[in-house]
């Protein structure tokens, strides 16, 4: 008996960051990396409702969905767009020199990457303020949104604002917009899970937590940070760029 | 084998540690399943006394019990517990969660941390609900329709909705650690094809919950910011569109029932297998048909709005690709029949559940086509037919399915032995309570009495008469459930000691203690043969199935 509980021990030499249910470091990184694979899935799944919902109506209503689409700042949107494409590479990096055990160019690989994602926010941030100054913020308890048929009977809005063509309707205008909103709403909470766990990740790479044997954690975030800009990298198009030319400018 | 079955193991996962902590910050999947066992037992309870009010209230043609929004409230509230808090999490949180990883060889599941937090989540997810209930209750239905859901009902629609919401990740992250740890865990010589037909059934089912759960979360999503904020996404007022909440419901609900029903099939082609001591029928046909019921169960849900606003055309594809899904399930009816033809069936209580599954999946399953042919369809939706069709399927199939698995692996997870007479003769009962309650349902619903609704035409005698009977088979199934309630309570404390193998089968969770120490196997077992691979009788006592001196080292 006490041989055999013996065997379930893990050898004296293993990896302190083994897991004790694992048989060996391989088979714990390959279980966290198709962990985050699977979890990547179903947010795709995820966010793939969002997408039915933004296609069925923007098919239902092209010309308001254009419209409101040119509301948008496409400079902030494009810089945007380039700010995570470079995060994305930085983060690469970071992953790069963890595998070569350059503990120096990972702390910066991640600090920058870190510092682009919070820039992210912050552009996405002054976006999301605008909008709220031009009224554009959909929903019935917003106080002062131009979309509360309560607040609009007050004459508070302007609805040149929208240089509303023919047949478009105001509501089809603010359909658009909470799907922006949604969609971007999810889009930057994801971001901002992620700078709290790339926080973590610094931390332990900080402390040489890391090594060319051990470096699972570096590497599925990686995963994670990807996707997320993976995702913008669809929303930019399909909220920003799709149908400007309608308007003329 | 008397020379094991003297004394168990001095110490397991039961007595590795001691005290309330110990459980509730535990990451053995084999005491997170108990955790689980119990919580879900509470809920199933609960649903039951909604289902036996609903049961009284329909004895008599007039409301005499209860209100009709009283009603509402009740049918609701059943639907929603049943479902979202028994039926989905009842055999792969429980069954699933103490069998994947032991049937497979390994030490636990890949991320133990994240199985705890499932528990943490459905409990969560399940006091919200409760809350919600006990505030006022729900009266949408299970089905949350809008615009009804989220513009005109005032009851407790956000509470619940959030309930459901947080219970869902519960599934998702199940879902993850099943697919992860079949993938990455099994012990050396597990090969796919030498897995478990439970094995496979919850590896299609996590397909579905991590396909799947991620929609619902995302349509009950949108449906709080709807009643929130008005932004018109389902409200046709505003421009929205209510048959969006429908399709968005239905395609992960659709699927949904699949993660019900599938891990029951996977129970049951054990229980097959092993009590008639041969080889499954076709065991590749077996664990295929899981995955394409699987792929197959996203392709139907229209099926659910044959009668709201979708094309003929829509219709008759939905209606075509619903006939197409049977195929799947008739091919393990028909494998596991091929399976019984000519063997030696011991028929145990866990025997008794598994054959009666196989009679109330088939009638289930063959009421499903009356459904998904269009024409039949306008006549029999939102009737009592459909009430039966989905009753036979799923409380059948899985509650079924779940007390054959229950009873079958009793010794192995509290290390004691049921009483079997009590077993077969509660088998008995809760088939006999089940056919009584639902089969008069069909009757009923062809011949028009509509769902949920609480009164009927005094004129019409027969409905009455049909109506009791399912009352009085009601009772009955209540019955024959509080029977094994009992016994199996009892028998923690003075049932006899299991063997580890006390059924004698070759499946390596039989090829440890009872209960099991907690990492599972003493050394991590090394798999030579197919599964279900019964040895000829004369050697089956000396061939082990493992490179091992001895069969049981543990007891040594
Ligand atoms: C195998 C497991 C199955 C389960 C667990 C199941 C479960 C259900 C449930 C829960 C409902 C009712 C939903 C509601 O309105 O509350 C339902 C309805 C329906 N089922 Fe099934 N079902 C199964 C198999 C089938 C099959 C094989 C078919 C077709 C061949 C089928 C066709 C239908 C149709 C068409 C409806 C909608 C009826 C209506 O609302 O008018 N089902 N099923
Ligand atoms: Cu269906």
């Amino acid at each position: 008996m006490a041989e055999g509980l013996a065997t379930t021990e893990h050898e004296p030499h293993a990896h302190p960051a083994l897991q004790h249910h694992f048989e060996n470091m391989e088979q714990q990184r390959e279980a966290g990396t198709l962990g985050m694979w699977v979890f990547l899935v179903t947010e795709i799944m995820f966010f793939g409702g969002m997408f039915l919902a933004y296609t069925l109506y923007r098919y239902k209503y092209p010309d308001a969905f254009a419209v409101a689409s040119n509301h948008l700042d496409w400079k902030l949107g494009g810089v945007n767009t380039l700010v995570l494409i470079v995060s994305s590479f930085t983060m690469a990096m970071a992953v790069f020199s963890t595998q070569i055990g350059k503990r120096r160019n990972t702390i910066i690989f991640l600090v920058l990457t870190l510092v682009l994602g919070l820039a992210f926010l912050g552009i996405k941030a002054v976006e999301w303020n605008t909008k709220y100054h031009d009224h554009l913020i959909p929903g019935q308890l917003i106080p002062g949104n131009p979309f509360n048929p309560a607040v609009a009977q007050h004459g508070d809005t302007d609805p040149h604002k929208f240089h509303l063509p023919e047949g478009v309707s105001v509501r089809h205008v603010e359909m658009f917009y909470w799907i922006y909103f949604i969609m971007t709403g999810m889009h930057a909470l994801h971001m901002i899970i992620g700078a709290g766990i790339l926080i973590v990740i610094l931390i332990m790479a900080w402390r040489g937590k890391f090594s060319p044997e051990y470096h699972a954690p570096v590497e599925i975030f990686g995963l994670y940070w990807h996707f997320v800009d993976i995702i913008w990298i669809f929303l930019f198009p399909l909220l920003y760029l799709l149908g400007r030319h309608l308007e003329g400018h | 084998m008397e020379e094991f079955t003297i004394q168990p193991p001095r110490t397991n996962y039961l007595n590795a540690e001691y005290g309330i902590k110990s459980w509730l910050l535990t990451k053995d999947h084999k005491r997170i399943g108990i955790l689980y066992m119990g919580a879900i037992s509470f809920f199933f309870l609960i649903g039951s006394l909604y289902a036996m009010a609903i049961r009284l209230e329909l004895l008599t043609p007039q409301g005499d019990l209860t209100q009709s929004s009283t009603y509402n409230k009740m049918f609701t509230q059943h639907g929603i517990i049943m479902v979202f808090f028994f039926l989905i999490p009842s055999i792969p949180a429980t069954l699933g969660n103490f069998l994947v990883p032991m049937m497979i060889g390994a030490k636990d599941l890949a991320f133990p941390r994240i199985n705890l937090l499932s528990w943490y989540i459905y409990m969560l997810g399940g006091i919200i609900t409760i809350y919600a209930l006990l505030a006022g209750g729900v009266d949408t239905g299970w089905t949350f329709y809008t615009p009804y859901s989220t513009t005109f009902s005032n009851s407790y629609v956000l509470a619940t909705g959030l309930g459901i919401f947080i219970n869902g990740f519960s599934s998702i992250l199940t879902g993850l650690n099943f697919i992860v740890t079949i993938h990455t865990m099994r012990a050396p010589g597990m090969t796919w094809y030498r897995l478990p037909l439970f094995i496979w059934s919850h590896y299609a089912t996590s397909l579905i919950m991590i396909l799947g759960t991620p929609v619902i979360a995302i349509t009950v999503l949108l449906l709080a910011f709807e009643r929130l904020a008005k932004i018109g996404i389902f409200d046709p007022a505003l421009g929205g569109d209510p048959v969006l909440f429908q399709h968005l419901f239905w395609f992960y609900s659709h699927p949904a029932v699949y993660i019900m029903v599938l891990p029951g099939m996977g129970v049951v082609s054990e229980l097959i297998a092993n009590f008639s001591r041969k080889n499954i029928f076709g065991y590749k046909f077996v664990a295929f048909s899981s995955l394409a019921i699987a792929v197959f169960g996203f392709l139907v849900w229209g099926h659910h709005l044959f009668v709201a606003s979708q094309s003929v055309y829509a219709g008759m594809i939905f209606s075509f690709l619903s006939f197409a899904v049977a195929i799947p399930s008739a091919i393990k009816v028909f494998n596991w029949t091929a399976t019984l033809y000519k063997a030696s069936i011991s028929y145990d209580t866990p025997m008794l559940y598994a054959l009666g599954f196989i009679g109330l999946f088939t009638i289930g399953g063959m009421t499903g086509l009356f459904l998904a042919a269009l024409a039949t369809d306008v006549h029999l939706s939102d009737t009592y037919f459909v009430i039966a069709h989905f009753h036979y399927i799923m409380v059948g199939g899985t509650l079924l399915a779940y007390l054959g698995g229950l009873h079958y692996w009793w010794p192995k997870v509290s290390g004691r032995m049921y009483p079997e007479g009590w077993g077969r003769f509660s088998a008995l009962v809760v088939f006999i309570g089940f056919n009584l309650t639902f089969s008069p349902q069909f009757v009923l619903g062809y011949m028009g009495m509509p769902r949920r609704y609480h009164t009927y035409p005094v004129e019409e005698v027969s409905w009455q008469v049909l109506h009791v009977l399912s009352t009085a088979g009601a009772s009955i199934l209540g019955i024959g459930l509080l029977i094994p309630l009992i016994y199996l309570a009892w028998s923690l404390r003075y049932g006899r000691l299991a063997e580890a193998n006390p059924w004698q089968l070759p499946g390596l969770e039989w090829q440890t203690a009872s209960p099991p120490p907690t990492e599972n196997f003493i050394e991590t077992p090394i798999v030579r043969e197919e599964a279900y691979e019964f040895a000829p009788p004369e050697t089956k006592e000396v061939v082990g199935k493992f490179e091992r001196e001895k069969p049981f080292p543990f007891y040594g």
